[in-house]
């Protein structure tokens, strides 16, 4: 059979799930961002990634992208690791996009191969977008990589974010795991069942057969979590224990980060 | 679709970002109501459900495969204002968690698929699947036009958004500063994809989820289980019925308006000093052309309409002759509409009077 759907369907969650763990791993190294307090490390990392947003010079993006990878290497995150699922999938898909820019803006042109000619203008304009979006990738990334799901949570409640979505969002994520783990066991199961090859139509049927039960069980799932969360003395009000605690160090840390953004915002202009 | 980081403008960004809130907004303060009942865990676990679907990769007619984002099953088991907060769950997990799609650009990405997918996808199954029996097959193709339009939908408003940066942020030499493409280049890409692969996975899984939960769900789709219930056709509700008598009543009204409408001019309105002057005044005081152009002179005759400026001719007056283009405008629609069911549901009845043979 062309498994190929299946195969790379299976790639897919096994990807998420060890994604997942990896992320899990990296927020209990002990290092500089891991060390912060989540509140303080929301606020400052999410502040260079709207000054990278905000950056029109190549340079200023470069020492943006050069203080993610030290605090990458300070937070004990693996740099091989950022390289191959971050920065090589983002350069790839920024480069995809920016690359004919290259050639479609006008402009004093730069090189010339017969008939294409890349433009001043447009290899500013893709260089620009690469580094834009390597440097915010890699500072979300972090921010990400070195805090624990619940505490990055916690800490969208110093942004104003309704404590009900707080409290979806954090079980979104934990039956994210579940129901890719129960999809991809799915998948397995028939897949281990079938001999000889499918037809595409077959296997089109075969996914949605799957996605339908998947559905089913959601449904059926939604109401015996209620059930439990009802024994569990649910009685419609959602309360987050946060105890975080803002140490000097913290302070220090996120006047350190906004002010690398602000500096980045006026120098990037 | 997901817009990554760094490709639209801060601006953009936060206008998509208040523009999105206010949905947000409204959509929680109605499951809030309802947050002592299921809706949260519900909620959550749909959200996720769209997560893993989106892993899915489904293989296409013709060989290809595609992606679907769930918004089209979401929505009509949700209703808008659920599928609209669980696919913005959804995707933010996906931006913060997976890296899929930006931080900055979350907002962006939450109003074009999450928001407006999700009010486009139950609006259309809505719309379709007005009047059918519960077995129809109206319904799943409602389903499958709810995913299709929904996606590309989405995707034409993210073009729209990648299409004006360059309008609105280049620098001093004219270079773009975010993403490169004007609109009469993002459109053509965005949508090529969209309406060929994307959109065909959305409507084949919107449809393929939405059969599959009619035959062992039914309730989730707030369709009945039983056979006598689910076969009767569903009354079309009084009051739609009323509001249509109502406005053909009122559509004498129409003559009040003087003048023709911008844009609606015939030929003759061209030589005609009261038309043209009427043209000049509603057209900012832009005096009209001497003559008709020649194109509009040379097309305007090729349909000469039965009911020419809804009077027709045999009709003194003018208020009876516009009820009476009502009527008639009303009973074609009727008529098409009558014809579609004959042909659909004249197969589903052969159906289901097999399937309860059987």
């Amino acid at each position: 059979m062309s498994a190929h759907p299946v195969a790379s369907t299976l790639r897919g969650f096994s990807q998420a799930l060890s994604r997942t763990l990896v992320s899990e791993d990296a927020a209990h190294a002990g290092g500089v961002l891991q060390g912060i307090d989540p509140r303080a490390k929301l606020v400052g990392m999410l502040a260079l990634v709207v000054s990278a947003a905000l950056a029109h010079r190549v340079g200023t993006l470069l020492v943006l992208l050069a203080v993610g990878v030290g605090l990458a290497a300070a937070s004990r995150v693996s740099l091989w690791s950022l390289a191959r699922r971050v920065w090589l999938v983002a350069f790839a898909f920024s480069f995809m996009i920016a690359a004919p820019a290259m050639f479609m803006t006008p402009g004093a042109v730069l090189w010339r191969w017969g008939w294409l000619a890349a433009t001043a203008p447009g290899v500013h304009t893709a260089t620009l977008l690469v580094l834009r979006v390597e440097a915010a990738v890699t500072l979300s990334t972090l921010l990400v990589l070195t805090t624990p799901w619940m505490w990055l949570l916690k800490a969208l409640r110093t942004l104003w974010v309704p404590v009900e979505v707080i409290a979806l969002l954090a079980m979104t994520h934990r039956y994210v795991v579940l129901l890719a783990e129960t999809a991809n066991q799915m998948f397995e199961s028939r897949q281990s069942r079938v001999v000889g090859s499918l037809k595409g139509s077959e296997q089109r049927h075969m996914m949605i057969n799957t996605g339908g039960v998947l559905l089913s069980k959601t449904m059926a799932l939604g109401d015996e979590v209620y059930m439990a969360m009802l024994a569990r003395g649910f009685r419609g009000e959602v309360r987050l224990l946060t105890d975080f605690r803002m140490r000097s160090r913290d302070w220090l840390a996120v006047s350190l980060l906004l002010a690398a953004a602000a500096a980045a915002i006026v120098a990037g202009r | 679709m997901h817009i990554p980081d760094g490709y639209l403008s801060p601006s953009t960004c936060a206008t998509m970002y208040v523009a999105s809130a206010g949905f947000w907004w409204q959509a929680l303060r109605r499951t809030r109501r309802q947050m002592l009942g299921r809706a949260l865990p519900r909620l959550a676990l749909m959200a996720a459900f769209c997560f893993v679907v989106m892993l899915f990769n489904l293989p296409l007619p013709g060989g290809t495969t595609g992606h679907a984002l769930g918004v089209g099953i979401a929505a009509i088991v949700l209703g808008p204002w659920g599928g609209m907060l669980a696919v913005s769950l959804a995707l933010a997990i996906q931006a913060l968690f997976f890296g899929d799609g930006g931080i900055t650009t979350l907002g962006a990405n939450c109003f074009n698929m999450a928001i407006v997918g999700s009010i486009a996808a139950w609006g259309l199954y809505q719309l379709i699947s007005l009047g059918s029996t519960a077995n129809s097959k109206r319904r799943l193709v409602a389903a499958a036009l709810a995913g299709y339009g929904s996606i590309n939908l989405a995707a034409l408003l993210a073009a729209i958004e990648f299409g004006i940066q360059p309008m609105l942020f280049h620098d001093a030499s004219g270079a773009p500063l975010y993403a490169p493409y004007p609109l009469h280049v993002a459109i053509p890409a965005m949508m090529a994809g969209h309406l060929t692969i994307a959109g065909v996975a959305e409507a084949l899984m919107t449809a393929g989820l939405f059969g599959y939960l009619r035959r062992n769900e039914p309730a989730l789709l707030g369709l009945a289980k039983s056979g006598s219930e689910s076969n009767a056709t569903p009354k079309t509700p009084r009051s739609l019925w009323g509001g249509l008598a109502l406005l053909m009543l009122l559509a004498p009204l129409g003559i009040l308006a003087g003048g023709a409408a911008w844009g609606e001019w015939a030929p003759k309105d061209f030589a005609d000093q009261a038309a043209r002057a009427q043209i000049t005044a509603a057209s900012g005081n832009v005096a009209a052309p001497a003559m008709a152009p020649k194109g509009l002179s040379r097309l305007a005759g090729v349909w000469t309409a039965p009911l020419p400026d809804y009077a027709p001719r045999f009709v003194k007056s003018a208020g009876f002759g516009y009820f009476l283009s009502a009527i008639f405008g009303v009973g074609i629609i009727l008529g098409v509409v009558w014809l579609v069911q004959l042909l659909t549901g004249r197969r589903d009845e052969t159906r289901d009077l097999a399937e309860r043979e059987r």
